[in-house]
């Protein structure tokens, strides 16, 4: 019965960290599961610090508040680790998945007082191969999904070419650059600890 | 077979609106129901409805234009929030002295001030004596539901008024969650087509609609509106069975949660009460006799009925996301107490406020108060009945 995930968001504002958190409801809703995703609403200005949610479970979700104890948290900008206490209630059986390039004697050092598992991958490397341009939010996607294990590689890559045709039905050509983004980072996230 | 899909508070309710099909929606944007017009003007450019959609310069204006159209004959709809409901307030009272059976999508946000745009239920508390019928609903799926279910109660002949669905703005007005849907086909015969009896653009029957009113009338006219509230409670049951018949969801005038054998009882509504439902769920597994009503319908007050749900509690908390700042307790609370008092049920009782501009309640905090009803259950003492929920006490 206790099948709820929680996860928790952390980007600055523009990055689209809230669009990340309702493509992954999207592609969990997909494949039948009960979805949350919601920001925390508050004075939005580009840069700043934004959380969004998700909660997914094979049985209805009625909880309706915003999440302290994540099972996963997922960090957009690394920048955050020195202004932002990322891993607060984080389960250690859990994991956190950061977009940095910066060494793992470097992370570990910066989240020393997490006894779960850390992942990095470099989002931005990747998504200006992909893509030509830093979206992080696609590569983030994938990289939750991978640790996560949501749901397998297979499905999450077929649902989100089915979503990015939908989303990008009058710019078709940016959607092989996507589905590379997204496919790169199921293959390199890489674990810290 | 019903569709299923993930949809915002705000989507559904807008989804609800395009299925209903309108002859007039006027609104004015406003946080966190703006979407819903939002939605609704690109239905309405993309031709999936036939609605007028009169883009007005206010609230006022909103619910001005929406008198004037259901008076004319039309069937009419609007969304707001908190001040934007505030605005509307003079014509709030006009539209159900006329009996003009508007339908309303008011995502509750806290009435300024100081400035908030975050959830409570102070707007809709601000028009509880308006004699408007007002329903909350949990979630999106409610939220969709109640709309569906709004025009078939607001014009049945016995009942003529106006109608508001509530749902917390954020809270599920910006969260995407599964819903199952009703096939277009289907909501368009269940809400079927308006006919009104008496209006405006009826040449074989000229009428005056709000003219003056004085000693001579106006007090039969108020009883009237009373009289049609208190009708209004078989209406809203009679569509709740044909709804049940066809989407297999049971509502009534409220939900009682593991209420069978319930000592500790927590009364509240919308979205707050998926999360109390949580709480119970994990209390029951702890062998806590604890249970939940969860009240749907606030206008009209189904007073006998909730006394009576309640009458084998040991100890109730009612909580209320609004304060009503009279010294004593908040809305939801009274119309509780008195209901049982005048029922001659008598079970010790608190009044919890809490949730104020959006202050984020969690199971956590509804488990301190079955706690205190625990301890309430236990020795008999209620203490200060009028407390709060998660507020930070100066020194």
């Amino acid at each position: 019965m206790n099948d709820l995930i929680e996860i928790r968001w952390h980007g600055r504002g523009g990055q689209g960290a809230k669009t990340a958190s309702l493509l992954l409801a999207d592609a969990a809703f997909n494949t039948g599961k009960y979805i949350q995703g919601f920001p925390e609403y508050g004075p939005e200005r580009m840069g700043a610090p934004i959380v969004a949610y998700n909660r997914i479970s094979n049985n209805p979700i009625t909880i309706h508040s915003n999440i302290y104890e994540p099972d996963f948290v997922v960090v957009v900008d690394d920048t955050l680790l020195d202004c932002v206490d990322v891993t607060a209630g984080l389960k250690e059986s859990g994991a956190i998945v950061i977009n940095s390039t910066k060494t793992n004697e470097e992370l570990s050092e910066k989240l020393k007082n997490y006894g779960g598992a850390v992942y990095k991958i470099d989002a931005r490397g990747i998504s200006i191969e992909a893509l030509g341009k830093y979206f992080p939010n696609t590569p983030m996607l994938a990289a939750i999904v991978k640790v996560s294990g949501i749901m397998t590689d297979e499905e999450f890559l077929n649902d989100m070419v089915g979503s990015f045709k939908h989303k990008f039905a009058k710019k078709p050509e940016v959607i092989e650059g996507n589905m590379k983004a997204l496919e790169m980072a199921l293959a390199q996230v890489e674990k810290v600890k | 077979m019903s569709i299923r899909e993930r949809l915002s508070g705000n989507e559904a309710a807008a989804t609800a609106m395009k299925q209903i099909n309108p002859d007039v929606v006027a609104a004015f944007p406003i946080t966190p129901s703006t979407e819903i017009p939002q939605y609704f003007s690109t239905f309405v450019s993309n031709g999936q409805v036939d609605t007028e959609f009169v883009a007005v310069e206010s609230e006022h204006s909103a619910m001005s234009a929406c008198i004037g159209a259901e008076a004319a004959g039309a069937r009419a709809m609007t969304a707001t929030s908190a001040n934007g409901l505030s605005l509307m307030w003079e014509m709030i009272y006009i539209a159900s002295s006329l009996r003009l059976p508007i339908v309303m999508s008011l995502v509750n946000r806290a009435v300024s001030g100081p400035l908030n745009i975050h959830n409570d239920h102070s707007d809709a508390m601000g028009v509880r004596d308006a004699g408007w019928i007002m329903l909350f609903s949990e979630n999106n799926q409610e939220a969709y539901d109640n709309l569906v279910m709004a025009h078939r109660i607001a014009e049945h002949k016995d009942v003529l008024l106006p109608l508001m669905v509530c749902q917390d703005g954020f809270i599920t007005s910006h969260s995407i969650e599964n819903i199952e849907l009703i096939e277009d086909e289907k909501v368009k015969e269940f809400v079927g087509k308006y006919h009104p009896e008496h209006y405006l653009l009826n040449d074989k029957e000229p009428i005056a609609v709000g003219p003056l009113d004085l000693q001579a009338y106006l007090f039969e006219h108020k009883k009237q509106q009373a009289d049609a509230m208190r009708r209004a409670k078989k209406v809203i049951l009679e569509v709740a069975e044909d709804f049940e018949k066809m989407t297999g969801r049971k509502y009534s005038f409220f939900e009682e949660y593991k209420m069978e054998d319930a000592e500790v009882v927590v009364v509240c509504m919308n979205s707050t009460a998926g999360t109390a439902k949580a709480e119970v769920d994990r209390l029951r597994e702890e062998g806590v006799k604890a249970g939940l009503v969860k009240v749907r319908c606030f206008r009209p007050f189904p007073a006998e009925e909730i006394a009576k749900a309640l009458q084998n509690a040991k100890a109730i908390a009612v909580l209320d996301k609004s304060d009503s700042l009279n010294g004593a307790g908040g809305a939801l609370f009274e119309d509780v107490v008195s209901a049982m008092y005048t029922e001659n049920i008598h079970v010790p009782t608190l009044s919890y406020v809490y949730g104020i501009g959006g202050r984020d309640t969690t199971t956590k905090d509804i488990g301190t108060v079955y706690s205190d009803l625990l301890d309430v259950a236990k020795t008999g003492n209620v203490g200060n009945p009028y407390r709060y929920l998660g507020v930070r006490e100066g020194k």
